[in-house]
């Protein structure tokens, strides 16, 4: 299939290839949770919320007294896909991302200032059209930055894959269906550092570069629509209370 | 730059399942308008000063795709929903309008309105997708025309009756493909239009001009859906339609489903299918099986006779035989016999080939009709119109196939071009390459910027590579034949002090300068080899590569990729070594020369020691190879002597094949093997390797009938059987094991070339060479798979990395399958310029000579004439008479005249007389006849 037309350049969904989809996020959308908050990339769209700092509810699970302890929580939605099937909570692909999310997020985190605490943070996706990881990486940032929680920079991801001898940026469903590789970035925007890298396919070493480094391109773009998205927010913050 | 809107389109899939999918409309989109001031200039494709610009709808480009191809149509707008709506409509139209659009020579521009802000069209509530489709195009046309404003015309072309009107009413202008042609004034054009098939009155004009006896109607095809649901309970059978290229009237089917091929005969039973359709099939009652006696094929009134031709090499030249093994006439077949009810795909093409002559129609200039007769004979006629009968008469055109009614004995065509006059060796020759899909314009500005810069020397880098061997002081030679420019082998022979050999094959280093990836390897990879013709050469590399930076000539530094082994004098392999190596040949001899060596036995310079050291471990391989179960097959290969100035052929004779050639061949052989072990260890998954099937029981049937005839007892168990009854055969008569080995050889297949990780080891078996592994590594100059091979050992010794194509599994056999269609197009081109040349040879030299027979039919018989290596038919009885007084005794291959004491056998000589006649004015052709 031709996921690039040849003549035009364009990708199906009117797109260039390094072009990202329609980016939105929005602040303190569940008002119980210390932060919360909607991201969405095209039509994948994704809820977090964060509830801490607060004490340690179960104290088996503290492995260091030092630091604060992170846990996540990844769940799709029964209705985020097109065919609606019961998802049983703990299976592999959820435990899996709710570690990739943990581990990246805690990379930024200073949890070292917060012992004898756990933050929670919840993800879960209401409506999934590919790169649902990145998306939830990016809403769990927000998040975290609306619940008040220190962190070293701003985490983002993004995804980039290889088709029809193209790299392409934030692959959609279908393109993420097609059987090429996918690489998942995530970066800490400012320092310029990789958390996360994940590939389900493989890629000569050179393409590779190219497509790696297509994906930290949209993590810096997305990085600065954050950014915009959190001093919007902080300006209103700031009117409220006059 | 991302306009955002987004757009939700609900799709059906199968189940009901709401698809919800982005559709971002954007305002960069340039309109591709060298007079528009607003768009991207870089994006510019439309002349400015273009009388109109013409946006085409999706059923002019699938229709008037010849038309669109005429460089006199130009400044097109083709929309993206026409590319889509072509694209699942017709694959190969789709593909045609897409080198349309990429070549730069032509001004086709693809605008993509479906994400243009401005042009993007939602379906509306009661609209049918082809409604909305013709919407599109025309809010499109209607964009154009407002966004370039005066400065353009915008024409809407389309042979959509209810878009013609519904655009004028919008005031758009819009005109019908006819129309439009008529207003450039070029008649010669409106040949190529397609005319749409309502006019019932122009066909009956055209049967009243051959006396028809009968009116054929063929069976209405089926509908889609009755198809499907007949292959799926077994009613019907699908399959690809091979036309007996022998034999147009008859036809076979290879079924799946039950798993063996069912035979068509006749064109009402082959209902309007051409050869590579795939057709659904059903099974006519067992009964009808029965077996016609296998004529020379002239029992129709398409008067095609069978022709003298080039005797053929292989069994997938040869005529299949159809007979099987029974002995009384009239029993039934074994092999079903069916009847097509439908074409599921249709591989119409353009064909080449002349019109059946005929009278100038009264009224000269008006539109006439004419048929069409192909140069395959597998085609049936095709009709056609024309405007210019009188230049067309005696030339040789291209006609592509429309339709095909129901009504209407033959199909109708149009016309697309003219090649040439026929009989005329250039014309001829270019049908030869049309016909066989070869390639022979000249090499783009693309592929030439990837050669390196000329003239090319020896670099000190290439010295200094530390994977690069430096050989130069090793006495190194070539032998070819004569003439050869493209050398692409080599070989050196060292006695080492213990009394063993170093044997050196150097191969030039092709992939040095074809990079993977580059305009120059797709070019090479597309064409995939060189073709030879008679006195001339189609390269697939371009010729500074060819002739001169890859050909290992003497005395000059070139790159190689050398296989050396170490070898006892008894020709064992001790040691096997692959290296890139520089190379300097101290001669390049052909056989001749090599042979000659050889031969005197004053010679004892280190040269002529070597070839004789190479000759003596080739004789003890090829005994061992032999031994094992080698076929050393046969083959009547011509040769041509061609006059230097008009390029007539001047005398024609068998090839000879010396010692020499054996010998190179030898080394050749065991160079590939090497080379297909050392990466199919490395690559077992992805290495291009070469098969040969061992032939069925059916395909050496013919053989062991013929043979049993004469009394010859073959055993055909095993390769190794079978070679050494042929070795066993013999007779008084000097020629009779010649002649049961090329019959031999016509029984196998060809080998093949494919992909190892799509086939078990068991199958990569050549049978011919009788090796377990085999490959092409030695002519990397002339074919593509060397090239693939030597990249694979290449990454297999860590010289350079595998190229991404080889991860690509599909990829790799679309490659392999390309491969195997080039190289059997290569080979049926150079029979074909052969009996081409043969026929202008015969043409002033009418010859009396002897011959063999090779097969009885029941109205003649096949000779074979081995001076010339050419076949064809001898007619007993005069034609329409059937079977007359002869008797056929189909067992012992006989054919005897009862009152008269005369009979023929197969395999009995026979004089004939050869000569040229023109039984139509410009259609000469090759005669027969017995003295």
């Amino acid at each position: 299939m031709e996921h690039v037309n040849p003549l035009t350049g364009f990708r199906v969904d009117g797109r260039r290839p390094n072009e990202m989809r329609q980016l939105r996020g929005e602040v303190g959308v569940v008002s119980r949770a210390d932060g919360s908050a909607l991201f969405e990339m095209g039509n994948t769209r994704v809820i977090a919320a964060v509830y801490g700092p607060r004490e340690i509810q179960n104290r088996s699970q503290q492995v260091n007294l030092k630091e604060a302890l992170v846990r996540c929580e990844y769940r799709m939605a029964e209705f985020s896909t097109g065919d609606r099937r019961r998802k049983p909570k703990g299976d592999r692909r959820s435990t899996e991302i709710s570690l990739v999310i943990r581990q990246t997020m805690e990379a930024s985190i200073l949890t070292h200032l917060m012992p004898h605490s756990q933050i929670d943070i919840f993800v879960q996706v209401l409506q999934a059209d590919g790169g649902t990881r990145s998306a939830c990486i990016n809403a769990a940032t927000l998040a975290l930055a609306d619940a008040g929680i220190p962190m070293k920079d701003i985490v983002t991801s993004c995804s980039a894959g290889y088709l029809c001898s193209t790299p392409l940026l934030d692959l959609n469903y279908i393109e993420d269906s097609a059987g090429g590789p996918d690489v998942t970035v995530g970066i800490l925007a400012k320092m310029d550092k990789v958390t996360l890298l994940q590939m389900d396919a493989k890629l000569p070493m050179d393409t590779f570069e190219t497509v790696m480094e297509l994906a930290t391109e949209g993590c810096k773009a997305i990085a600065t629509y954050i950014r915009e998205v959190l001093l919007e927010n902080t300006k209103q913050l700031e009117c409220q209370r006059g | 730059m991302l306009q955002s809107k987004s757009f939700v389109k609900k799709t059906k899939q199968g189940r009901v399942v709401k698809v919800v999918r982005e559709h971002y409309l954007r305002d960069d989109i340039p309109c591709g308008a060298a007079s528009c001031s607003s768009c991207d200039a870089a994006a510019r494709r439309l002349n400015a000063d273009a009388a109109a610009i013409l946006v085409i709808d999706t059923n002019v480009v699938l229709h008037q795709i010849d038309l669109l191809e005429n460089p006199a149509i130009e400044d097109v707008v083709v929309l993206s929903v026409v590319l889509d709506e072509v694209k699942n409509k017709n694959l190969s139209v789709y593909n045609r309008l897409k080198a349309l659009c990429t070549n730069t020579a032509r001004r086709f521009f693809v605008f993509t309105n479906e994400h243009h802000r401005d042009t993007y069209i939602k379906e509306m509530a009661g609209e049918s997708p082809n409604d909305r489709n013709d919407r599109a195009i025309r809010v499109a046309a209607r964009w154009y025309q407002s966004h370039l404003g005066a400065s353009a015309r915008v024409l809407l072309v389309t042979n959509d009756r209810d878009n013609k009107r519904k655009a004028t009413e919008e005031g758009l202008n819009a005109e019908t493909v006819e129309s439009y042609v008529r207003s450039l004034a070029q008649p010669g054009l409106l040949d190529l239009v397609v005319v749409p098939t309502s006019g019932d009155v122009t066909m009956e004009d055209v049967e009243d001009l051959r006396p028809s006896k009968r009116k054929v109607i063929y069976i209405e095809h089926k509908p889609m859906s009755e198809i499907t649901s007949g292959l799926r309970c077994g009613i019907y059978h699908q399959g690809k339609l091979r036309v007996n290229r022998y034999n147009p009237f008859e036809a076979y089917v290879g079924s799946e489903s039950i798993g063996d091929e069912i035979i068509i005969r006749g064109r009402s039973n082959m209902n309007r299918a051409f050869d590579g359709d795939i057709v659904s099939v059903e099974l006519l009652p067992q009964d009808q099986w029965h077996e016609t006696k296998s004529f020379i094929a002239d029992d129709d009134e398409d008067d095609n006779e069978g022709d003298v031709r080039l005797a053929p090499d292989s069994a997938d030249d040869a005529p299949r035989n159809t007979n099987s093994t029974q002995s009384t006439v009239a029993s039934v077949s074994s092999r079903p016999v069916g009847r097509v009810v439908g074409i599921i795909k249709r591989n119409w093409n353009s064909y080449c080939g002349s019109l059946e002559p005929m009278p100038m129609p009264a009224g000269s200039g008006g539109v006439a009709h004419a048929l069409f007769v192909s140069k395959d004979r597998r085609i049936p006629k095709i009709r056609i119109q024309t405007r210019q009968l009188g230049n067309l008469l005696n030339k040789r055109i291209v006609v592509a196939v429309d339709s095909w009614d129901v009504m209407s004995r033959y199909p109708s065509g149009h016309y697309v071009r003219t090649i040439g006059d026929i009989g005329d060796k250039e014309t001829e020759t270019e049908v030869v390459l049309i016909e066989n899909d070869i390639n022979t314009r000249p090499f783009s500005t693309q592929v030439l910027a990837c050669l390196p810069s000329l003239p090319w020397t020896l670099s000190p880098e290439d010295l200094a590579n530390p994977n690069r061997q430096d050989l130069r002081q090793v006495r190194v030679f070539s032998v070819d034949p004569p003439g050869c420019r493209d050398i692409d082998d080599a070989l050196h022979c060292t006695p080492l002090p213990n009394g063993n050999f170093e044997v050196g094959v150097h191969i030039a280093d092709v992939t040095n300068f074809v990079h993977p990836g580059t305009p120059l390897d797709e070019e090479a990879s597309q064409r995939a080899t060189s073709v030879y013709l008679v006195g001339q050469r189609i390269d697939m590399l371009p010729k500074p590569l060819t002739e001169d930076v890859c050909s290992l000539r003497a005395d000059t530094a070139r790159l190689a990729f050398s296989v050396i082994w170490e070898m006892t004098p008894d020709a064992h392999i001790i040691a096997t070594r692959y290296t890139k190596s520089v190379i300097q040949s101290c001669a390049a001899m052909s056989y001749v020369e090599a042979q000659a060596r050889m031969d005197d036995s004053r010679m004892v310079d280190p040269l002529t020691v070597d070839l004789r050291n190479l000759n003596s471990l080739a004789k003890i391989m090829r005994h061992r190879r032999c031994e094992r179960g080698a076929l050393t097959l046969a083959s009547a290969e011509v040769k041509f002597e061609i006059d230097s100035e008009t390029h007539d052929p001047l005398d024609i004779g068998i090839y000879q094949i010396r010692e020499a050639n054996q010998m190179i061949e030898e080394f050749m052989l065991a160079a590939n093997i090497s080379v297909a072990e050392k990466i199919l260890q490395h690559y077992p998954l992805c290495s291009l390797l070469r098969r040969h099937p061992s032939p069925t029981k059916e395909m050496l049937e013919p053989l062991l009938r013929t043979a049993s005839s004469v009394g010859l007892n073959l055993d055909a168990s095993s390769s190794k059987a079978l070679a050494e009854s042929l070795d066993n055969a013999k007779r008084d008569d000097p020629y009779f094991n010649k002649l049961i080995r090329i019959l031999a050889t016509r029984c196998m297949t060809q080998a093949v070339y494919f992909c190892s990780g799509d086939m078990s080891l068991s199958e990569y078996y050549h049978y011919g060479l009788a090796s377990a592994l085999y490959t092409h590594f030695t002519s990397p100059i002339r074919r593509y798979a060397d090239v693939i091979v030597h990249r694979l050992l290449a990454a297999a010794l860590d010289i350079a990395k595998l190229p991404p194509i080889f991860q690509d599994g599909p990829q790799l056999t679309g490659i392999a399958d390309n491969l195997n269609y080039r190289h059997r197009n290569a080979q049926m081109a150079s029979r074909a310029s052969v009996e081409l040349h043969t026929l202008i040879y015969f043409r002033t030299r009418p010859v009396d000579t002897e011959a063999r027979i090779v097969k009885i039919k029941a109205n003649g018989f096949i000779v074979f004439v081995p001076k010339f290596g050419i076949e064809g038919p001898i007619y007993l009885t005069s034609k329409g008479d059937k079977g007359g007084d002869w008797v056929v005794d189909e067992v012992n291959q006989k054919v005897t005249k009862p009152g008269a004491n005369i009979s023929y056998a197969v395999l009995q000589s026979v004089m004939i007389h050869m000569e040229v006649v023109e039984p139509q004015p410009h259609r000469p052709k090759l005669q027969l006849t017995l003295i």
